[in-house]
């Protein structure tokens, strides 16, 4: 059976090569193949392409946010020929400042680090790794993408206001968020932010619930939910996840518009703004919160959960060795869902909210540590004993498993209620959640682009600029965020963007100044990578193998690059997990064969 | 010019980054694929043992040249609580983070790719997993217990004889509010706010609470060793009371008035020998976003001896007195001026109604 697979396949792959993109298929305008397509694979890239232009925007904004950081006192002139009055003589303003962190914190965590990576990997990987020509849904599927499309026009639109697109945080706190009067980026700003984010959750629904119905129903024969490759598992628990946390988010954000636009009292109670005495009485400014970080949390693992998974198998595939305690590193995918979902008041302790509710959440939230901490050790014992091929995804996946032990290790000092009195809302916060969170989950993206690439392509990026894209990000990142720790711990409020005002927080202009020219470096590099993958789709050196990385699972048994339908022939059946490398003395296994006779049980 | 500059050397830079790889490629398909491949891989492989060792000297001079100017001594006793879970979690995290620093590079480089090494095929092992399962899960639960003693310590109630302060945020500074001989502050409505009417706070004059209560902005003062209680409002968005030095923070909240106490260990005077800092003083800072002036919203601690704080308070008029002149016995006399400029007051406000 394996064998005429083989043949099957090896004759696509000859086919492929002379016909790049016809595989039986009924011909397709340029419209229905790549704009308004239903293929998941072209809604995968679709995404991938929006999320590195999003990544690029928001990028350039903590770049310019950055240089007022290190150099408040120097004038670029360049700045005002840009922004005008937003960079007036030069200088940024503190409207415009607190308009780029906004934006940089929204547009990196929900357009980049969700719809991006969720969105591509989800959509690509599903139906090719658990053998299915395409989602339950393909339209919704579409739709999803689309409705990201709209939420990106209007974000976008708001940067072009006169009054500035949001600026009260990317976690918008009423009553600030509620009131024009108090920030000039609370007016029309903040309801195309609303606006924007209800687009999106609903693209985001859309994209969730087609990933959950894919997997439970669409699996091939032979898949069980046990055989299934981490990253289907990781991305099965971030679309569990999205999907119930959401809405909350929704009912939030609706709300809140009422608030703004209707005179209701939700989020409002006893105001003087600007000596204007306002009427509202009995809300709860609190109450925004809850909701917020109901979503806000899980938020922190709709990010990372993907990585994980494909992290977990990225270093299976290259260290040659099955993953160490599938069953574990799944049970602690499960539990890391449950308890994201009842830790989210460990974001405000300082709230005024009750000590004893507060000391519940102290335990729950440390109590995340443990499923973390069993990843790790598995992805430290995958590695042991392995034979470790040193590509750029395998360095990609070891330099995140290094920053989620950084990150993740500060996560216990703020999850500790008596140690977040001192740092919470400091640059030890900061530091932490772009370690874990942010420099992390896109190590585990950029894992995935370059382990992915010859699959979505047909072709490979160029890794020596893959090798300097690695080395520069990981030290950079290291030397960005390690030393704002102390920042932290020295009692610096995060969101201060000139501290020469301070007797306190005064003490670190030349750690600004470094911690400024290594993010424009670093920056740059990106773009690099930007450049590198640009130029590999059109000019990249060709896949001529089916299976480059010698992988075991079905994606590397379509054609090189397989159509709408991805396999030509019947889907194939599968009858074995995904991580059988180095079994028998054999390097690999793919999940297609069958087991034989005397095969050893594990 | 010079962003000129900068751009084109980026520019170069990168072209240049792109011919070097995109020759790497050829050369590596001419001399063979393989061949070539294997040698990165050893070079990578012991680059990242190399960023380990770099690394974790690098944690150690980051150390040196920063500790220095961080922490200090705590200033509060609540302060002392939170630096000694601070070490205890530092030292632990700090275990765990070498230990799983070194094993994630050290076997990156020791198994990286050899043509005599066969990877063993290791898919689980149960007794191992229990392992590591329990012990973080012993760990966790010394510092949650640790954690939760302490922070039961640090919100509990404060002791009797606290003496009591309103603090009130609002865009972008800092309003203090003393009780008075009473030792209780008054009520206070939001929709009787009037700097006009001298009546920042929206104190009700009714109440005869708010007769001797106390009010000043931007600067606090507080008694050395006395534990002190501040209940904490706002008058627009939410801002956070932060004071580093003590170690203390609670948010402040519109209509939700927030508390937290703690006992200053240092007045001022001692803290400026302690830091070696003339300038020193205790500052509030806003630590919750609220506006433009966020990075501004600046408040000042005075932490002095009983003596020196009441000679302070002696020296300040209840705010009932200052909206109610006619009630003040020494400015009888120009009271009639008095309420002349109270009325142009109220003039203006209809005119701005």
């Amino acid at each position: 059976m394996s064998e005429a697979m083989n043949i099957h396949s090896g004759l696509a792959t000859a086919h492929a090569a002379h016909h790049d993109g016809h595989h039986g298929h009924h011909k397709q305008s340029f419209v229905s193949k790549y704009i308004f397509s239903q293929d998941h694979k072209t809604i995968a890239k679709q995404f991938l392409i929006t999320g590195i232009v999003w990544a690029i925007i928001g990028g350039l904004f903590s770049v310019l946010f950055r240089l007022q950081l290190g150099y408040p006192d120097q004038s670029f002139p360049i700045l005002e020929t840009f922004f005008g009055n937003w960079a007036k003589g030069g200088q940024i303003q503190p409207e415009f400042y607190y308009a780029l962190i906004t934006m940089h914190g929204t547009v990196l965590v929900f357009f980049v680090l969700t719809a991006g990576l969720s969105g591509t990997f989800a959509n690509f990987l599903i139906p090719l790794q658990i053998g299915a020509r395409d989602m339950a849904a393909p339209f919704l599927n579409m739709l999803s993408y689309w409705f990201f499309f709209l939420a990106s026009v209007v974000m976008i639109s708001s940067l072009f206001i006169s009054t500035g697109p949001a600026s009260g945080g990317w976690t918008v706190y009423p009553p600030l968020s509620a009131l024009g009067q108090a920030s000039s980026g609370s007016k029309l700003g903040m309801d195309l932010w609303i606006v924007s984010m209800a687009l999106f959750v609903v693209s985001s629904l859309l994209g969730g619930l087609n990933y959950i119905t894919t997997i439970l129903n669409q699996r091939t024969k032979g898949m069980s939910m046990t055989r299934l490759p981490l990253t289907v598992w990781a991305l099965f628990f971030t679309a569990v996840l999205g999907v119930l946390s959401f809405p909350v988010l929704l009912s939030g954000l609706i709300l809140l518009l009422f608030d703004r636009n209707l005179g209701t009292s939700f989020y409002l109670s006893d105001i003087v703004v600007n000596g204007e005495i306002l009427p509202n009485e009995g809300g709860s400014a609190i109450l925004f919160q809850h909701l917020f970080w109901f979503l806000g949390h899980p938020e922190v693992y709709i990010i990372l959960l993907p990585a994980m998974g494909m992290v977990s198998e990225i270093l299976s595939v290259n260290s040659r060795k099955p993953i160490f305690g599938y069953m574990a590193m799944l049970g602690s995918l499960f539990a890391i869902t449950i308890l994201a979902f009842l830790v989210w008041a460990h974001h405000m302790f300082v709230t005024g909210l009750n000590p004893f509710l507060g000391s519940i959440f102290v335990l729950l939230t440390l109590l995340i540590a443990v499923p973390s901490a069993i990843k790790v050790f598995n992805w430290l014992t995958t590695l042991w004993r392995g034979n470790i091929r040193f590509v750029p995804s395998t360095l990609f996946a070891i330099g995140f498993v290094s920053l989620f032990i950084s990150g993740g290790l500060t996560g216990i000092f703020l999850g500790n209620s008596t140690i977040d009195i001192h740092l919470h809302d400091t640059m030890f916060v900061v530091a932490h959640f772009h370690i874990v969170m942010g420099v992390a989950s896109f190590f585990g993206m950029f894992a995935g682009v370059y382990h992915w690439f010859p699959k979505m392509f047909g072709r490979y990026m160029n890794s020596t600029l893959g090798y300097i894209h690695f080395w520069v990000t990981m030290i950079g990142s290291y030397l960005i965020f390690w030393p704002m720790h102390y920042q932290g711990l020295a009692g610096i409020p995060r969101r201060y963007l000139d501290k020469r005002g301070w007797v306190s927080f005064n003490d670190f202009p030349e750690l600004d100044k470094m911690i400024t020219i290594v993010s424009i470096i670093v920056f740059a590099v990106q773009l690099m990578f930007v450049f590198n993958y640009i130029y590999s789709i059109f000019k990249g050196r060709k896949v001529t193998t089916q299976n480059p990385w010698g992988a075991n699972t079905l994606e590397w048994t379509t054609p090189i690059r397989p159509g709408h339908g991805n396999w030509d022939g019947e889907i194939p059946e599968v009858h074995r997990w995904a991580y059988d490398y180095a079994k028998d003395g054999r390097e690999f296994i793919p999940q297609t064969e069958p087991i034989g006779e005397n095969e050893s049980k594990h | 010019m010079q962003t000129f500059f900068i751009v084109a050397i980026l520019v170069l830079g990168f072209l240049i980054t792109f011919q070097i790889a995109k020759a790497s490629e050829y050369v590596a398909v001419l001399r063979g694929e393989e061949k070539a491949r294997k040698q990165t891989n050893k070079v990578n492989a012991f680059m990242l043992l190399a960023f380990l060792v770099i690394g974790l000297i690098g944690v150690y001079y980051c150390n040196e040249r920063l500790k220095g100017k961080i922490l200090g001594e705590p200033a509060s006793d609540h302060g002392i609580l939170v630096d000694r879970m601070l070490y205890i979690t530092i030292a632990l995290t700090g275990v765990v983070f070498i230990i799983t620093q070194v094993c994630l590079f050290w076997f990156s480089f020791k198994y990286q790719e050899s043509d005599t090494r066969k990877p063993y095929y290791y898919p689980h092992n149960n007794k191992l997993e229990m392992i590591w399962t329990v012990i973080p899960a012993i760990t966790l639960t010394i510092l949650v217990g640790f954690g939760i003693f302490y922070w039961y310590k640090i919100t509990g109630n404060a002791p009797d004889k606290s003496m009591i302060v309103e603090v009130t945020g609002k865009q972008f500074g800092w309003e203090f509010r003393y009780p008075g001989n009473d030792k209780v502050l008054g009520k206070k409505y939001f929709k009787n706010v009037s700097p006009e009417k001298n009546n920042p706070a929206g104190q009700l004059w009714d109440d005869k609470y708010n007769q001797d209560d106390i009010f000043v902005e931007q600067e606090m003062h507080l008694v050395v060793n006395k534990p002190v209680k501040l209940v904490i409002n706002s008058k627009d968005v939410i801002h956070d009371v932060g004071l580093a030095h003590f170690r203390m923070k609670m948010d402040a909240v519109p209509g939700t008035p927030t508390t937290m106490w703690f006992t200053p260990r240092f007045t001022t005077k001692q803290m400026i020998e302690k830091t070696g800092k003339p300038d020193f003083v205790y500052e509030i800072s806003c630590d919750q976003m609220c506006g433009k002036g966020h990075y501004s919203m600046r408040g000042v601690i005075v932490v002095e001896t009983q003596e020196e704080f009441d000679a302070w308070l002696a020296g300040k008029k209840p705010q009932y007195l200052v909206a109610n002149p006619d009630k003040d016995p020494s400015v009888k006399k120009d009271s009639v001026i008095s309420n002349v400029s109270a009325t142009g007051a109220k003039t203006q406000m209809k005119m701005r109604n």
